[in-house]
């Protein structure tokens, strides 16, 4: 019987896990709202859904790392109150996350086994614990040296490891937590091919994933999740592409495509305008197991917007272009003039700026005042023996407080001190003072309420009119169609194609996100074998 | 001072709770001697706020607190910048030895005394460079580097002095740790030390250095998205460091007119470890603060004086200091100050 | 494949070729140099140093680290010494050098992890504390005479090819097996390399990092004090300015013997291995007999920074170690710390 034999003949089978109404509140904000899932035996079920979704904090619930607030999770019949890792494990519910919890410096064997090694008078018995650990692997249809230290192992084999240890304790449910994130195709291959053995012998899984295309490749059926709330559950088979991504951002894909979806663009998108060089151009920017070669260039006084879901190499190219992480492939130049690879220092110095995507942890000082955060970028073009006098330290401050509008008690007080919008227009401002030729700007109105977004939104309009070059990355569709000129959508960490003028919309956008590569068969591109 | 005005109102400073400890050390002393029977009373002979003029120079507990608390001062000003880049150096007290015995070998060698103190300071500016290339760019965890030289220098310092202690008679550079200009009655090493705290002062907050600094250990990955040379901004400091240990040396050797590699500088990392932190600076990086180091150096000395005025001996010393280092760590660190920040209410 | 594994195994391999690079060196300049005799000296002379290594290298092991094990050897030197000369038996000295040791480890642990403080500062405190404690109890050199002292020093010993192996290198081979066996063996040693490989992976794999943590500072103190008071027995007497520096050797003697200072890697075998390096060089001084005891510390400081920078050579190399994409997600920051 195949999986989707098994699916219409629910009776048979009574679901393996049945998750019912679950609330998950955290102060001031509900992560999830009654969501209900159900998961069959030798199924595998796909959770999608974008940045705040609520898929992370399901799979937490599952996983016994949080307690919902609300509802009750059946496994086989019973109800069950998972309260910590172990205890979920207890109950055949093991979780694999993102980060894969493995120790890299012990052998695959003792990674299998850890906590649970079998001993004879305090003793571990070697050969029994090698036994378990390759009986585990077995099931995965793998052969690796038992020996060998999970740091010297490919991602992928890390990953199959990593589930071999969960499956050790006999696990009936698997929940697989963003698992082909790191991956390339033949990795991704692998990895398929244990989830479909396991399926056969009858385990439940659950998969988490941002790539459309893996989803179609192996998952059984699809939950998605939007705001928290369930949008809907569907058969692979019975729910086209363009409908998924509609489910997924809340957007209606309009009845009528524009056209095919555009082929991967290899030529940098629009023509360069003739008189002058591009504000900011990359020629074949890649990065091994990152970001697949892209082309693109942006001139001043326009807006170039990345669009794309979660994961699809957005902010891996955004630093690539500031010099943060050397390309393996390709080149960046500003004005015409080439930038020396991977230097920030040489971006800055010809005019480039960007502001990271987690502005807590990546951009600002959160101790320092706003004064100090503003003038940072500035001062270090200027270097630390040319320093800004107070008083022009204070005057750009205060230019920029008023400027931005930044609701702050004082030029004095700690970033960290001020809400979200407020950090945001500091980071904004520092790099302002710099007076950038282009402007990169990671997630801008990420975490920050509506207000403070449109003045942003404003604010990055009134820049793109004043002659900056700006290249802007947003998960809001409509911010992108609204800001820009003109679009990149990459998809799977590769360009899927370019959108200008009258022909940058949200579905245009969406068609082109939920598109199917021109080789169905390929799970996600693999990055490295262009940029090898 | 030390932190730019107008950032903290003084009552916010860090620098006012060593200066708080000192305070209130010099008026428990004098309670003390006040209330004990058979105390010298206030002002009496022996009484820790007396002063006497000795040789035609004020005297006393007080000043002894300044005069030897001005190379701890010294030391401390070193390594607050380290402090602040999320390092730390032990080498200081062997650095300091080191410094001693090379400058004192050269003057009995009779190399011009000029030469040898800037012999001996460039000697410590380059263990400092040693250590900050091992960390910065070595990668090495910067209390293994400077444990090595902390051990090891001391040993290189019995080797240049040929395993004694080597006394001297030279005018220049008794004067570093004796001297008493006629101009200003106070002890030369305390002179140096706010000289020092001046010019270091100068050179961090007068230029952006002391920003870029704080930066680095604050937020290492913002710091280099805005393009700070991290590396070379710690390796740096490591070579402030030993060239203030260098000092704090000389004035150490300058005080007992010889170089003692064996005890020269002893305990002289947890001094420095323990001016810093009451002073403020954190030793998670980032914030920094001069003022409260150079007056966490005087609170250490009073706390010291206070213990030989009460005949506590100098080797018991470090176990109160010891014991402050960790409780003052362990009122910064994250859960504790999570648990405070839980009860203070945020500013929206 | 083999290159990896070689790679891995260099240092080791690096410190066996510099033992016997020296003790050829040495046989080659000066008569009877690798000789039985002068072997069981050096482990009669290093077996408080051996001892100690031993319950550093589970700290190191665990990716921590302590200082405070010179003082902390001193420390319970003078306390064995010191309660001699009230009239104690010295053997019943032990158990209770033992308790202290291993109840002021365990203080230090669970500092480190209640507070999440650096494991350098609160062992470095302890260093001082200890140090300071020390000559509270008594501050000048304390010399005792017991006869089961006598006896240890005199009769107590195992022969072993016409020389004769002391009682307290039988001991310090005893512990060093032991704690092989402990680190390779059983359960808690292999928490202890799953801490030290990744604190972060561990915990969420289910080991109690709290517990861990304190555990192994408790053996660590314990490991010393047992060193502490095979040293006052050796020296028969306590010192309170003995030992200062020792951290320095015996936290050399581990990274020689092939235990990363990051955690995670490394032996209790390969300890002794170090062990056996720094006493060879020391050693070689003595029969130079013209050079300054000082040179002891240099060499070891060197060691100690040749071997730390191989290992971190190795590991950017990627031979070592290649994560791939950092796949157990491993962000190295920019800034070393």
């Amino acid at each position: 019987m195949t999986p989707a034999e098994r699916l219409n003949h629910p009776a048979a089978s009574p679901p393996l896990v049945d998750v019912r109404g679950v609330v998950m509140d955290y102060p001031g904000v509900r992560a999830l709202d009654r969501v209900s899932f159900d998961l069959a035996r030798g199924e595998i079920h796909a959770l999608m859904g974008e940045n705040g979704a609520g898929k992370s904090t399901l799979v937490k619930i599952l996983a016994g790392r949080q307690r919902p607030t609300a509802g009750t999770i059946r496994l086989g019949g019973t109800e069950i109150r998972p309260a910590s890792t172990r205890h979920a494990e207890a109950h055949g519910v093991s979780t694999v996350f993102q980060e894969i919890d493995l120790v890299p410096t012990l052998s695959v064997a003792d990674n299998i086994c850890l906590g649970r090694e079998p001993t004879r008078l305090g003793l571990v018995r070697r050969p029994r614990l090698r036994a378990r650990a390759a009986a585990a692997l077995r099931r995965l249809g793998i052969a690796i040296d038992l020996d060998r230290t999970v740091e010297e192992l490919p991602t992928a084999i890390q990953q199959l490891v990593a589930i071999s240890r969960a499956l050790d304790c006999d696990a009936r449910v698997l929940v697989l937590d963003e698992p082909t994130s790191s991956l390339d195709a033949s990795e991704t291959g692998t990895l398929f091919e244990a989830l479909r053995r396991l399926r056969e012998q009858g385990l439940g899984i659950v998969f988490v994933t941002h790539f459309i295309e893996q989803v179609y490749a192996i998952a059984d059926r699809i939950t998605v999740l939007r705001n928290g709330a369930r949008v809907g559950c569907w058969t692979t088979a019975a729910l086209s592409r363009e409908a998924l991504v509609s489910a997924m951002t809340g957007r209606r894909l309009e009845a009528v495509h524009r056209g095919p979806a555009a082929a991967p663009e290899r030529e940098p998108i629009g023509a360069p305008a003739a008189h002058a060089p591009p504000a900011l151009a990359a020629r074949d920017l890649g990065r091994r197991r990152s970001i697949h070669p892209v082309s693109l260039h942006v001139s001043c006084g326009e807006a170039l917007g990345l669009a794309g879901l979660l994961g699809s190499g957005r902010t891996e190219l955004a630093r690539l272009l500031f010099g943060a992480d050397a390309p393996d492939t390709g080149r960046v130049e500003v004005e015409g003039r080439p930038l020396p690879v991977g230097s920030v220092r040489a971006a800055i110095a010809a005019g480039v700026a960007m502001t990271p995507e987690d502005r807590k942890s990546q951009g600002l000082l959160l101790d320092f005042s706003v004064r100090e955060n503003i003038v940072l970028a500035l001062q270090s073009r200027r270097g630390p023996l040319h320093p800004l006098p107070r008083a022009e330290q204070d005057r750009l401050a205060a230019h920029y407080i008023e400027a931005l509008a930044i609701a702050a008690p004082g030029p004095d007080t700690p970033v960290g001190q001020l809400s979200g919008g407020n950090q945001q227009k500091v980071l904004l401002a520092r790099w302002l003072a710099v007076q950038p030729v282009v402007l990169i700007l990671d997630e801008p109105t990420r975490g920050i309420d509506v207000g403070a977004r449109a003045e942003i939104e404003r604010l990055i309009l009134d820049l793109r009119a004043r002659g900056m070059a700006i290249v802007l990355i947003s998960s809001e569709l409509d911010e992108i169609v609204r800001l820009c000129d003109r679009a990149l959508v990459l998809r799977d960490r590769t360009a899927a194609g370019a959108l200008a003028g009258e022909a940058l919309d949200e579905s245009a956008v969406l068609a082109m996100v939920a598109a199917a590569p021109a080789s169905a068969s390929i799970a996600n591109r693999t990055v490295d074998e262009d940029a090898g | 001072m030390a932190t730019p005005a107008g950032q903290r109102s003084w009552h916010a400073s860090p620098a006012v709770w060593p200066v708080l400890g000192i305070v209130s050390l010099v008026l428990l002393n004098a309670l003390f001697d006040k209330l004990l029977p058979g105390g010298p009373g206030l002002f009496g002979p022996g009484a820790f706020l007396r002063l006497s003029m000795r040789d035609g120079v004020p005297a006393g507990a007080l000043v002894d607190i300044l005069n030897y608390g001005g190379a701890i001062a010294i030391l401390a000003l070193g390594m607050t910048p380290v402090i602040a880049t999320r390092g730390v150096d032990l080498s200081v007290g062997s650095v300091m030895a080191l410094a001693g015995a090379v400058a004192a070998s050269l003057v009995v060698a009779d190399v011009p005394s000029i030469a040898a103190l800037a012999t001996a300071l460039a000697v410590g500016a380059a263990c400092g460079l040693c250590n900050g290339v091992l960390v910065s760019f070595g990668g090495v965890q910067p209390f293994v580097v400077t444990l090595v030289l902390m051990v090891a220098g001391r040993g290189v310092a019995q080797l240049v002095t040929g395993s004694q202690i080597t006394t001297f008679h030279d005018p220049l550079l008794e004067f570093v740790g004796l001297g008493r200009p006629a101009w200003l009655p106070l002890p030369m090493p305390f002179i140096l030390a706010t000289a020092m705290l001046g010019a270091t002062v100068l050179a961090l907050r007068r230029t952006a250095l002391g920003l870029f600094t704080e930066a680095v250990g604050s937020n290492p990955e913002a710091a280099a998205l805005v393009g700070v040379r991290s590396r070379l901004l710690v390796a740096a400091a490591y070579v402030f460091c030993g060239l203030c240990a260098a000092l704090a040396g000389l004035i150490a050797m300058a005080n007992i007119k010889g170089a003692d590699p064996f005890n020269a500088g002893r305990n002289a990392e947890l001094a420095a470890i323990f001016a810093v932190v009451v002073g403020g600076t954190s030793l998670a990086g980032g914030r920094m603060c001069l003022l409260g180091a150079f007056a966490g150096a005087f609170l250490l000395q009073a706390l010291t004086t206070t213990m030989y005025a009460r005949n506590i001996g100098a080797d018991v010393a470090p176990l109160p200091q010891a014991l402050a280092i960790l409780a003052v760590c362990i009122v910064g660190s994250p859960p504790v100050a999570a648990m405070l920040g839980r009860r203070r209410k945020r500013t929206p | 494949m083999r290159a990896l594994l070689a790679s891995r195994n260099l240092p080791s391999l690096a410190a066996a070729a510099i033992l016997a690079v020296l003790v050829v060196a040495g046989s080659v300049r000066f008569e009877h140099f690798a000789s039985v005799g002068n072997l069981s000296n050096l482990l009669g002379d290093y077996a408080f140093v051996a001892i100690a290594a031993v319950g550093a290298t589970f700290v190191i092991l665990a990716g921590g680290i302590d200082l405070s094990v010179g003082s902390m050897v001193a420390f319970t030197a003078m306390l064995a010494a010191w309660l001699v000369d009230r009239g104690w038996h010295p053997l019943a000295t032990v158990p209770v050098c033992l308790a202290i040791g291993a109840a002021l480890g365990a203080a230090m642990g669970g500092l480190i992890h209640a507070f999440a403080l650096p494991a350098f500062i609160v062992t470095l405190a302890g260093m001082f504390a200890l140090r300071a404690a020390t000559f509270l109890l008594h501050d000048q050199p304390l010399g005792i005479v017991h006869p089961f002292l006598s006896w240890m020093s005199r009769d107590a010993a195992v022969p072993l090819g016409g020389a004769a192996l002391p009682a307290r290198a039988v001991l310090m081979l005893a512990v060093v097996a032991l704690g092989a066996i402990v680190a390779g063996r059983t359960r808690f040693g292999r928490r202890v390399y799953a801490l030290g490989g990744s604190p972060r992976s561990a915990e969420a794999m289910g080991v109690s990092v709290g517990t861990t943590t304190v555990a192994v500072y408790a053996l660590a103190g314990a490991c010393a004090a047992l060193a502490g008071v095979v040293f006052a027995s050796a020296k028969r007497a306590g010192d309170p300015t003995a030992l200062v520096g020792l951290e320095l050797t015996v936290i050399a003697a581990v990274v020689i013997g092939g235990t990363l200072l990051s955690g995670g890697v490394g032996s209790v075998g390969g300890t002794l291995l170090g062990v056996l390096i720094l006493g060879v060089i020391r050693l070689l001084i003595d029969f130079q007999g013209n050079l300054n005891a000082a040179w002891t510390s240099v060499a070891t400081g060197v060691l100690l920074l040749a071997f730390a920078g191989l290992q971190r050579a190795l590991a950017g190399l990627g031979g070592w170690a290649d994560r791939g994409t950092g796949g157990a997600a491993r962000i190295e920051p920019r800034l070393p710390r």
